[in-house]
């Protein structure tokens, strides 16, 4: 019973590197010292620390809230203490820092009780609720919440998709899972298609990885369907391993969902289960540590674990080292820092040498030779896009479906040019999105400046409408007083509010004398006195300046 | 065959009429031309321009008494698309304009009397806070156009760059050297 495979079209044949690390099993790491953890680990907004230095914390604890919608909670990797809450340089091609609970562990890695949920019982809202608290997203590359792509409403899902095609040259970290732990990822697939609804489980798995699909053929009984796909970079698209085994086509500037499939990572799968089976919060990952390093394999790594930790545990960088990729060679980033902690977006990191990684070299002209749009899985015009990305023309790279390019790096892996094409997409890409921002913004700008005129012209109306009133009291009561008393030549309300004024600038002026030298407080009596000696020099000065002259005639 | 032609003019020129007097009564108040310019304008409601606020700008270039290139938060990119749209060359940003990097207005709160001068001046009222309480600033409404800090009588209000964070982060203009071809 052989499904029937489709091809799309396009893509590259890289060489895989593969058995440099999945000879081994899955190593635990050890306990660390010090653990950072990110507040944002995925597009959408970061979580709500819920904890402040000097608070005290327990494995499994939930530090950060989700805030917003697109986003997932975060939590202590071990019990200990926090250190700070601050920014941190994080795994990011900009290299910037972001916002990270720096927690110092107390050695006894004490965990909160876990409670395992009831998935068959508990209505799928409130399962979503719970599995967004329990911090699970994607773990195949995207990291996108997982319960949001866990809602079936109005999406009609029919077949589940689990994305084990793992087609990046180097990465071995679905690999190694499934080989060692298929029975708990079929459990995690089985909540998955609860809540999905789903009527078909296909398991995608690229035919390089024969022992991992002989583990899932024996792990699965008739609830879901192992399927070895030809390898082919990159099977493990979304979009492409849905082509490949349903023959669905994704529409331009659509979801796999709208062809009624929804695809998972295996790795998904896994945390899917310890989070609703064992009710543990999304604690760690596997990452591939691989290249030019003394014992690649891969690693049961606890997110928060310092990139120097996990290096030294794969025994440290060999002589030659040029650097670290964070995940793969055809769409991985160079890690700026190797303080950066590991985050649920990292799997895999690859120390480069010269052999394997050498400098990339000049690049040409392009001639328009077509090879990269032969090589695109998106059917894309790579060389257009770029031609108009190069010339800063964004509307005109946006006509040829440059959102469609899922940065596959198929373009620039074949170009006899060695143009960078989507390094240029990416700048694109990121250029549209901030006009994007910039018009929002303009567009609330200008609506809350034309509120601002209506609410003044509005306020001069009701103003223009209560002095008519007054003048027309005044004049009465001015007729009655007839020849009566003395009229004030000032207001005497303008004069009391110009009173309140200046006592309110005394105020300040007081309140800023007494509070600009903020650090002049709590000090030490040794430094207090050397301040008091300061002074008094200073004073001294004072009065010998006049003497002394600084003027050099 | 005259008749005809007669009568045809004469529709014509009834119906002609009718255009042009319904075109006088029910003209659209808001002017194209400048909706489509103060599209293009950054709402920043600064004044560098020398009008009051970016419609009043706009509604001068439409009419043809202000040039393009006197708004300094638009830059080069938005006299760019200013040239476009009017179907005139681009030209650098006048003399003496010059864009700054975007910035929020923050208040001192150790200072601030709270005389409600500042909320009066903001155009977008991004100002929070009642007289003699303490006023702050919602950063993501702040266009940072300036105009809040000469009203301060006590100084307590000053600009900060906006830092480019992982959110905002662009990517690079590739640069990569450029093999030359003998
Ligand atoms: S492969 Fe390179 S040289 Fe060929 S058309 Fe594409 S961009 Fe140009
Ligand atoms: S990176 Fe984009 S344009 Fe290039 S081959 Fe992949 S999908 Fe096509
Ligand atoms: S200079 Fe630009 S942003 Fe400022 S008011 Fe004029 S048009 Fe608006
Ligand atoms: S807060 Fe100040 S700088 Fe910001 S928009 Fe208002 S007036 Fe301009």
């Amino acid at each position: 019973m052989s499904r029937k495979l489709l091809t799309f079209n396009g893509g590259v044949h890289p060489e895989g590197h593969k058995d440099v690390s999945n000879a081994t099993p899955i190593r635990l790491m050890p306990l660390l010292p010090r653990y950072l953890v990110a507040l944002r680990q995925h597009i959408g907004g970061p979580a709500r620390a819920l904890v402040q230095a000097g608070d005290t914390v327990l494995r499994g604890q939930m530090i950060g809230a989700a805030e917003g919608y697109v986003s997932t909670a975060v939590h202590a990797p071990t019990s200990g203490r926090v250190l700070a809450v601050a920014p941190h340089e994080v795994p990011h091609p900009s290299g910037l820092a972001d916002l990270c609970v720096v927690i110092e562990s107390d050695g006894l890695d004490q965990a909160i009780e876990f409670q395992p949920l009831d998935w068959q019982a508990l209505n799928p809202s409130a399962l979503r609720n719970r599995i967004r608290d329990l911090g699970l997203a994607g773990l195949g590359g995207a990291v996108f919440p997982s319960f949001i792509k866990l809602n079936p409403e109005g999406a009609g899902i029919d077949t589940l998709i689990l994305n084990g095609a793992e087609c990046e040259p180097w990465i071995t970290c679905d690999d190694r899972l499934m080989r060692e732990r298929a029975a708990e990822i079929l459990q995690g697939v089985a909540v998955m298609r609860h809540m999905l609804g789903a009527r078909e489980v296909l398991i995608g798995i690229e035919d390089n990885k024969p022992e991992a699909i002989a583990a899932l053929r024996a792990a699965v009984a008739n609830e879901a369907e192992v399927v070895a796909v030809p390898t082919l970079y990159p099977t493990g698209g979304g979009k492409q391993l849905t082509y490949i085994l349903t023959g669905r086509e994704t529409p331009t500037g659509g979801r796999s969902t709208d062809v009624g499939v929804q695809v998972f990572n295996v790795g998904t799968a896994y945390a899917l289960y310890r989070a609703v089976v064992l009710g543990e919060p999304m604690l760690s990952r596997v990452v591939t540590v691989t290249g030019h390093v003394a014992t690649p394999g891969n690693y049961e790594v606890r997110l928060g674990t310092p990139v120097t930790d996990l290096l030294a545990a794969a025994g440290g960088a060999l002589p030659g080292a040029t650097g670290e990729l964070v995940g793969g060679p055809m769409m991985g980033f160079d890690l700026e820092d190797r303080a950066s902690p590991i985050t649920k977006a990292v799997n895999c990191l690859i120390v480069k040498d010269r052999a394997h990684f050498p400098a990339s070299p000049l690049i040409l002209p392009c001639i328009r030779c077509g090879a990269c749009a032969r090589a695109c899985p998106a059917d894309l015009q790579p060389f257009e896009m770029y031609w108009f990305a190069r010339a800063k023309d964004f509307g005109k790279s946006q006509s040829y479906d440059l959102f469609d390019c899922i940065e596959c790096g198929c373009c620039t892996y074949v170009c006899p040019s060695h143009i960078p094409l989507v390094d240029f997409f990416r700048f694109a890409k990121s250029e549209i999105w901030e006009r994007e921002r910039h018009k929002q913004d303009a567009d609330q700008a200008r609506a809350r400046h034309e509120f601002k005129a209506f609410r003044l012209e509005r306020e001069k109306r009701e103003k223009a409408g209560k002095l008519a009133a007054k003048v027309a009291e005044n004049k009465a009561r001015d007729a009655a007083a007839a020849l009566g008393g003395a009229e004030t030549a000032s207001d005497p309300e303008a004069e009391h509010k110009k009173a309140i004024l200046q006592a309110a600038l005394e105020r300040a002026k007081k309140a800023k004398e007494s509070v600009t030298p903020q650090n002049t407080e709590n000090l030490p009596p040794a430094v207090e006195k050397q301040i008091a000696e300061i002074e008094a020099r200073r004073a001294g000065a004072e009065i010998t300046q006049p003497e002394t002259g600084n003027s050099p005639s | 065959m005259l008749s005809a032609i007669l009568v045809m003019a004469g529709i014509g020129l009834v119906l002609g009429a009718v255009l042009g007097w319904a075109s006088i009564k029910y003209r659209v108040e808001d002017d194209p031309l400048v909706e489509k310019i103060d599209a293009i304008l950054p709402q920043t409601q600064c004044g560098q321009c020398g009008f009051p606020g970016c419609k009043p700008y706009a509604e001068a270039i439409a009419r043809g008494e202000a040039d393009i290139n006197k708004c300094p938060p638009g830059g080069e990119d938005g006299v760019k698309r200013l040239a476009e749209l009017l179907g005139v060359d681009p030209k650098p940003l006048g003399e003496g304009l010059e864009p700054k990097p975007k910035s929020v207005a923050v208040i001192d709160d150790n200072t601030c009397i709270g005389c409600t001068l500042c909320i009066q001046a903001c155009p977008v009222d991004a100002i929070v806070g009642a007289a003699k309480q303490l006023h702050v600033i919602v950063a993501d409404q702040c266009t940072g156009c300036e105009l809040c800090l000469p009203p301060c009588p006590v100084d307590c209000i000053h600009m900060e760059v906006v830092k480019e964070g992982v959110a905002t982060w662009k990517w690079r203009y590739p640069v990569h050297a450029i093999r030359r071809v003998a």
